[in-house]
């Protein structure tokens, strides 16, 4: 944490990595993984805190950026890099020049004195004990329980587990022992930043179900000033340029951009600021623009993907229509991508600028309008993800329809039995079906295919045939829950051998306390198995912690047998690191194989009897080990679903390069999707455990709510219009329109075409059939973006010396 | 000029928001690296863009247009508006090399809103392409004047091509293949000839003519077609009443 602050700009050396014993830049570095957590010594934590993995490759990454010549050593244990898209930035970190990780425990020896260096003791395979010397160490230190915890718990009444977190429901881990308290966020336990954020929306949603009889009574209408009329005025824009932090500052000149955008035409104002978007200069850029008599604003910074909204929004308060706003992104297209050419990015933020402003000056005023909410919802997938979903959803009094492919619901859920904590998956998923079923406002469709599927944000249209026939069903939100699918192996004679098997298979067969399983005298696991290659290039998250809970469960029943586990990183981040112990304990042994030497299965006869050999180099003892198995249990991957591709190019989404749904924000928003109204839960998103797909799934259910708990949408006032003088009624726009939105009627110049403007997606597909150029997107005119290419063209600005020879 | 210029590559995009602007933004998150050479327009949907954009970037100085859209069939619109920016771009890059524009210099990528690694790529792709082009005309040996010259006149067809485009090249089928079928099939190549071809040639000696009359070897010196080869056009345009020889000066004029 102290590192992430020397990495900041608001930090003690304003971005710059310095010593604080003599301010020297280290250029030689070493994190320690693991510090605090998954340790039994007193003052450490059993725990894995489940974060630090992933955000030291960021730190290491950064410091990169900071210094190319760094070089990085990370001593650390397993390399947990369960979470989505993780495994690919952990490849990112290593692939760095300079950049080494070690796998092996540490001891600090001392601090010179004088160099104030730091000596490090570890340990290779190949060189035995070594001790380095670094510029500086990072301790990679885990999370603890909030400080005040047992204050909090008693204040609220609320229980606290064994080590000092919150206790919750482990089937809803947002619920507390208390009813009618729930927390989300890290006082569950160790969480990143994506299942904090779901959490919190869950809880939202869940309090919405206990409140739902007075939603909406204390809501007040936002009052904006009256709209000033500037159709007249000449433009006269105003230039915001932000540092954020040091994000933007660190790499461009942001005062040089400032004093450059006051030469442009039209600019009458232009400042910098620190956080622009931070609600303290938000009140001072409305004030600003009112008192100045601005009437065009442009801010420089980041995206306005993410931001656009809040900056209209000011706009409205300072009484000038929002639509007069540019944004100018000088963080995502320049200043962090450019980092390491400081010049050059301050040069392409002042053509960035100089494009906005030229757009700015002719952007025009524009409506919105309000569009009304259907107040149902559509969940596809009845998994535990769904059915969890629907519920919340119906509890709050708007109707659900529930489509479910397979003839009854419960998804993954119906082949899982217990879970690590030791619950009885069947009967919590039997209420749950239960629950389902006997809602009045959740109606199920079984044995059910979309067929089709249209309409927007609060007016979808979406054609279902199932079992009770065909149904075209209004909904206003669609939460996307169709779950995943297990990897088929062909790896380790699986498919040729019945003594192979999937730890799903294996899970069943425990469940099911057949003999050959109960009775085997050994059973391997081979964790990893069709993912964390090159085919599928990410980590399955869930099968660490089946093939422990799977160890542990026949460890109960049968004692004596030998179980291995043949693992290359046991990502049992959180609480499960606890039960990997536990097995560890029980002499569950765990054996590390790298890639690059897989181990070897083979079917033999030894001693009499047909046993399947695995071969594996154990990296501990450095010798190749022979086991004998009477059972092999392949941990195989989650993959997506089958019906992924077909469900994306229904309801518009996409697919992230793993093909599980791309959520709109990975950290920020992770259960919506781009495209407005539309939701997603569960192990369609990625894999993960019964819990955590639950918090999602009531993430997704708050989420939609609050679309579904309004009456009206705002409908975006960017759409085509017809000039009808030029309009040669030649229809090429109506056809290219999917939408439905133009159609012609008679004026008594003759046919015309006209633009529906509710149903006009703004899309702009139509400008460019047009031959006359009658039809135009507001917006996005001809004219806006020919002023943008003419300002990019600006000769002075990027033609070198040596242009002219 | 030498072959190594020291001119910075200059690149124009258009991206649409939901898929490439947001693929841009995640490269960005990602602190994925590219060169400095691109500045982005912001579109809804890659449909949105226009020959005559492409066409007023690159004779306002650009040296490379790249146009950014979602992946096929994963457009955010129902409209597959993706497909005619396929199409669009076929047709600009066919236009291109007829007026001796090095095709090239135009690239159509889909990128999704997942793929910030594949818009770094692709940035650091087309940057060295572009740079190995260099200014307009270098790479084609042909000076920048004469062919900012044609793009002016190609641009002032784009009505025409619009027309030609939706009634006589319209690809039955969304579907890559087809789209990638048609656009290299011989029938595209025989309307495209039939069609816009010849009203680029035509309209390129309009567009001269409108600045001097001239006789036939200065037209086929400026717009770098053959005697035989401006003879023909100045015979389909005089009928179409569009240019005139002026007998006084012994040189064609507008009409
Ligand atoms: C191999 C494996 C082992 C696991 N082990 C554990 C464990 O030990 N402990 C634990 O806590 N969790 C475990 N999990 C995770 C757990 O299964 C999930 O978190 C949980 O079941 C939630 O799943 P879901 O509802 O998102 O998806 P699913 O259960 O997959 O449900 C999706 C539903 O959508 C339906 N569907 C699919 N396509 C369509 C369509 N086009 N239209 C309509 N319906 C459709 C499917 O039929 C299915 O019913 C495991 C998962 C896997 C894959
Ligand atoms: S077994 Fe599964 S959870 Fe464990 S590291 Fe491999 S892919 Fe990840
Ligand atoms: S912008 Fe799109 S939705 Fe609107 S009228 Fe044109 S084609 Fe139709
Ligand atoms: S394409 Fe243009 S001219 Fe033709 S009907 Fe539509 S608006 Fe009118």
């Amino acid at each position: 944490m102290d590192y992430e602050r020397l990495l900041c700009a608001t930090g003690p050396y304003e971005g710059e990595i310095l010593r604080s014993s003599d301010n020297k830049h280290p250029h030689k570095i070493a994190w320690i993984h693991c510090v605090g957590s998954r340790q039994v010594l007193p003052g450490g934590n059993s725990y894995c805190s489940a974060v630090c993995c992933t955000y030291t490759q960021k730190q290491v990454i950064l410091t990169k950026d900071h210094d190319a010549d760094a070089k990085c050593y990370i001593f650390h244990n397993d390399v947990r890099s369960y979470g989505k898209d993780f495994e690919r930035f952990y490849q990112r970190a290593e692939n760095l020049p300079g950049i080494q990780f070690i796998r092996s425990y540490v001891t600090i020896v001392k601090e010179d004195p004088v160099t104030k260096n730091v000596t490090i003791r570890y340990s290779t395979p190949d060189e035995g004990v070594k001790e380095e010397e670094f510029d500086m160490v990072v301790l990679s230190v885990g999370l603890n329980p909030p400080r005040n915890f047992k204050d909090l718990a008693n204040r609220f009444g609320i229980e606290l587990e064994s080590h000092g977190f919150c206790k919750v429901n482990p089937f809803n881990p947002m619920e507390t022992s208390r009813p009618g308290i729930f927390i989300s966020g890290a006082f569950q336990g160790p969480l990143d930043i994506p299942e904090s954020v779901f959490s919190a929306s869950g809880a939202g949603s869940q309090i919405g179900e206990l409140l739902n009889f007075r939603r909406g009574n204390l809501a007040k209408e936002r009052i904006y000033p009256p709209e000033k009329d500037v159709l007249l005025e000449e433009p006269k824009v105003g230039v915001y340029v932000c540092h954020c932090g040091a994000n933007i500052g660190r790499i461009v000149n942001v005062p040089s951009t400032v004093e450059y955008a006051l030469t442009l035409p039209n600019v009458v104002h232009a400042e910098e600021n620190l956080f622009i978007c931070s609600s303290e200069s938000a009140a001072m850029l409305a004030k600003d623009i009112r008192e100045r008599g601005l009437n065009r604003v442009v801010v420089a910074a980041c995206t306005p993907r993410t931001h656009e909204p809040l900056f209209r929004d000011t706009l409205r308060e300072a009484g000038i229509n929002q639509y007069y706003y540019e944004m100018a992104n000088i963080r995502e297209h320049c200043s962090w991508v450019h980092s390491r050419e400081k010049e050059e990015a301050t040069r392409k933020a002042n053509d960035i600028i100089r494009m906005a402003v030229a757009r700015a000056c002719h952007l025009e005023a524009l409506q919105e309008f309000d569009l009304p909410v259907d107040k149902r919802a559509l969940v596809v997938g009845g998994g535990i993800a769904g059915m969890n979903c629907a519920l919340s959803i119906a509890n709050q009094e708007h109707e659900v329809y529930l489509v479910e492919k397979d003839t009854e619901l419960g998804g993954m859920a119906r082949k899982l039995h217990y879970t690590l904590e030791g619950l009885d998956v069947q009967a919590y998923l039997r209420d749950l079906i239960r629950k389902v079923y006997q809602h009045p406002l959740l109606h199920v469709y079984t044995n059910a295919a979309i067929t089709e599927a249209s309409g927007y944000v609060g007016n979808f249209v979406t054609r279902v045939e199932s079992a009770r026939g065909v149904a075209e069903i209004k909904h206003g939100a669609t939460v996307i829950a169709i779950g995943a699918d297990v990897y088929k192996p062909t790896e380790y004679l699986y498919g040729e051998d019945d003594r192979v098997m999937t730890s799903l298979e294996l899970e069943e067969q425990i469940a099911g306390k057949e003999e050959r399983v109960i009775n085997a005298e050994s059973l391997v696991m081979i964790q990893c198995v069709g993912c964390r290659n090159e085919d599928r290039n990410y980590c399955s998250r869930i099968c660490c912690s089946q093939s422990v809970k799977n160890a542990l469960k026949l460890k109960e029943i049968n004692p004596g047998m030998d179980i291995y586990i043949l693992f290359r990183d046991m990502r049992t981040y959180g609480f499960k690191e606890d039960y990997y112990r536990e097995a560890a304990g029980k002499d569950v042994r765990f054996i590390r194989y790298e890639p690059q030497d897989k181990p070897g299965v083979e079917s033999v006869r030894e001693g009499g009897r047909s046993v399947l050999r695995v071969t594996v180099t154990d990296y501990v003892l450095g010798k190749k080990l022979e086991l004998d198995a009477d059972l092999i249990a392949l941990a195989a991957a989650v993959v997506p679903s089958e019906g992924r591709k077909e469900v994306a190019g229904l309801f518009k989404v996409t697919l992230s390069p793993d093909e599980f749904f791309q959520e709109a924000h990975v950290k920020l928003r992770p259960v919506d999707f781009g495209a407005e109204g539309i939701f997603l839960c569960g192990l369609a998103h990625y894999p993960k455990l019964i819990p955590e797909s639950i918090s999602q799934a009531y993430g997704a259910a708050g989420r939609a709510l609050t679309l579904l708990s309004h009456d009206t949408v705002t409908a975006s006032g960017s759409v085509c219009e017809v000039d009808e003088d030029k309009c040669i009624s030649c229809g090429a726009c109506i056809m290219a329109c999917t939408y439905g939105a133009i159609d012609f009627y008679e004026t008594p110049q003759g046919r015309k075409a006209r633009v529906n403007a509710v149903l006009c997606k703004g899309d702009g597909l139509c400008n460019t059939k047009c031959a006359t150029g009658a039809i135009s997107l507001k917006h996005y005119t001809d004219e806006e973006l020919f002023s943008q290419i003419m300002a990019a063209a600006d000769k002075d600005i990027t033609q070198q010396s040596g242009a002219e020879a | 000029m030498s072959p190594g210029s020291k001119i910075k590559p200059k690149i124009l995009g258009f991206v649409c928001n939901w898929c490439c602007y947001g693929g841009a933004d995640l490269c960005g998150v990602s602190r994925f690296q590219y060169p400095p050479y691109i500045r982005l327009i912001r579109v809804m949907c890659s449909a949105r863009v226009d020959m005559a954009h492409i066409f007023l970037a690159l004779s306002t100085g650009q040296h490379g247009v790249f146009v950014g859209g979602c992946h096929l069939n994963d457009c955010h619109y129902i409209t597959n508006g993706n497909y005619d920016a396929f199409g669009m771009v076929s047709i600009c890059k066919k236009i291109l090399g007829h007026i001796g524009v090095n095709p090239d210099r135009l690239r159509l990528e889909w990128v999704s809103a997942g793929e910030g690694i594949r818009f770094a790529n692709i940035m650091n792709d087309f940057g060295a392409q572009i740079a190995k082009f260099g200014p307009l005309g270098q790479s084609e040996g042909i000076d920048e004047q004469v062919l900012k010259f044609r793009l002016e006149a190609a641009a002032k067809l784009v009505p025409y091509i619009r027309l030609v485009q939706t009634e006589r090249m319209r690809v039955p089928v969304r579907t890559e293949e087809a789209y990638q079928k048609f656009f290299a099939s011989d029938e595209f190549n025989r309307l495209f000839e039939e069609t816009i071809a010849e009203k680029l040639s035509i309209g390129q000696i309009v567009a001269l003519l409108q600045k001097e009359p001239l006789a036939t070897p200065g037209i086929s010196r400026a717009l770098g077609l053959t005697p035989s080869e401006v003879s023909r056009f100045l015979i389909s345009s005089s009928r179409q009443k569009l240019v005139r020889y002026d007998e006084g000066l012994k040189r064609y004029a507008l009409a």
